[in-house]
């Protein structure tokens, strides 16, 4: 399995063969707050780089999650569709939104590493 | 027009709050524990709000005063007894609902709690029905505190004897580290507690003594979530200028005898309302499963017809479900009728709840 590497949206993906994985970082959902809300996309649906994929709402507001790859999805998350809560407690490890199944692997050349993604954070907080 | 800032704002700096520009205050959404948190120890133990920015408008004169008033609120001021308190509205002449509030009867006239948004129109409103004889003003010198929940009588009793002989909608004046402070047990979130008010010098201390008693801060987040399954109405969301009480579902506020003799603001609308009905009301609705339906959600009927429309949708943490209020064509109103939600372009099955979605007895 390859390292995470994070969009400046808050995705996170993880490579593994030729199916990412992707799920919202820790700190988007410290900025959300109580996550109540999941939807995540259907197996076979395709999804282009930086499109709509997922759904996600706090107690606050409505947000979109987007694939920061272009593929075809092979899995959403059920357990988070049932259990939203579980996004606050584990984003970045069993709730993850989808597997996508990967179209062009220099989508993840544009994507940053752990250290860039914090420092990035750092860098854009208020 | 300048942010203001409530005499508590250091302090709930402190305690972790996130703050948000509301009705011209910077007032906290959250705290660090979170909406959810803060809402189920609202439910279990209790939580205080800093509601400083509502309100407090006191008016004394003689019993032309009730006359005055009645003109512009539709309910009983003359059979209203000294330290009772009523929930009710200010009234346009259309009937429409200006603001909702609650009025108390004090010694030499009333006070009136009123909306931080309106507040200033409000009094305009209000002004236009007073004689010179009638003083009146709004007290910005005082805080508002809400104490809200199954411990907020046990905890408050501790620190200001007797108040645990309030009775709901009713209050009385109190004496706290030297300061005369009006208490009355009321409040907007379904549970036992009290609406405190207090001196802005001396409400740091007060609030201080609830931390060490465990009481959690709780922000406009967790107010909004508490109301909504209390099945209470949010003024700018929920009620209207264009609303009127009969829409609303809210007949009750409006006095037996005031809403047969009239003499009030709009009357004649409002009665025709009552005695033919109106074309949308307000109803509750559950949501299937856990889509959020928010303002300005369509509602459509089983048959696709759009219907009417949400105006307050969240997710309610105590009954663990989303929930949700609109206004919706009468005839679809029966209370388990199923009906679809358009979100974000996808319609999810739904159907009309009885209010509250969530009910705890208060203490009468």
């Amino acid at each position: 399995m390859s390292e995470k590497k994070f969009s400046k949206k808050h995705e996170w993906v993880e490579l593994n063969g030729d199916v990412a994985t992707v799920g919202i970082t820790k700190h988007a959902t410290e900025m959300l707050g109580d996550i109540v809300f999941v939807e995540v996309p259907e197996s076979g649906k395709f999804i282009d780089k930086d499109g709509q994929a997922a759904v996600v709402e706090s107690t606050k507001a409505a947000s979109d999650v987007y694939s920061p790859i272009s593929g075809e999805v092979t899995e959403g998350n059920k357990l988070i569709v049932e259990t939203p809560e579980s996004v606050n407690s584990d984003p970045e490890g069993v709730s993850w939104f989808f597997k996508i199944k990967v179209k062009d692997y220099s989508d993840l050349d544009t994507l940053m590493s752990k250290a860039e993604y914090d420092k990035f954070v750092e860098e854009n907080a208020s | 027009m300048e942010v203001q800032k409530t005499a508590l704002y250091n302090y709930h700096k402190s305690l972790g709050a996130k703050f948000v520009p509301f009705a011209g205050y910077e007032m906290p959404i959250q705290y660090s524990d979170g909406i959810v948190k803060e809402h189920i120890s609202t439910r279990t133990f209790a939580g205080f709000f800093d509601v400083s920015h509502m309100g407090q408008f006191f008016l004394e004169g003689d019993q032309t005063l009730d006359k005055a008033l009645e003109e512009i609120i539709p309910a009983d001021l003359n059979s209203l007894k000294i330290n009772q308190s009523k929930y009710s509205f200010l009234l346009n002449d259309n009937g429409g609902i200006i603001d909702d509030l609650i009025i108390t009867r004090i010694d030499k006239g009333f006070c009136i709690i009123l909306n931080a948004a309106c507040k200033v129109n409000d009094i305009k409103q209000i002004s236009k029905h007073l004689s010179s004889e009638h003083k009146h003003y709004l007290n910005s010198d005082l805080s508002l505190i809400a104490l809200q929940g199954p411990k907020a009588v046990e905890i408050l009793e501790k620190l200001i004897p007797n108040v645990s002989i309030l009775k709901f909608m009713n209050g009385n004046n109190f004496k706290f580290n030297g300061s005369k402070i009006y208490i009355t047990r009321s409040g907007y979130t379904g549970e036992d507690g009290f609406e405190i008010s207090i001196p802005n010098n001396k409400v740091e201390i007060l609030i201080k003594l609830l931390v060490n008693n465990k009481v959690k801060p709780i922000g406009l987040g967790a107010r909004d979530t508490l109301r909504l399954e209390a099945g209470l109405c949010l003024y700018g969301h929920d009620l209207n200028e264009e609303i009127n009480p009969i829409e609303a579902n809210l007949k009750w506020a409006i006095a037996k005898k005031r809403r047969e003799k009239g003499g009030f603001n709009g009357w004649k609308k409002i009665k025709n309302y009552l005695d033919n009905g109106c074309s949308k009301i307000r109803v509750g609705i559950l949501p299937e499963g856990r889509v959020i339906a928010r303002e300005g959600v369509k509602i459509f009927s089983a048959e696709d017809k759009e219907i009417g429309k949400i105006t307050s949708g969240t997710f309610g943490p105590s009954i663990n479900a989303s929930v949700a209020m609109g206004y919706i064509n009468y005839d679809a109103s029966g209370i388990g009728n199923k009906i679809k939600l358009e979100v974000r372009g996808k319609k999810y099955d739904a159907k009309i709840s009885t209010l509250p979605f969530y009910k705890k007895s208060y203490v009468k």
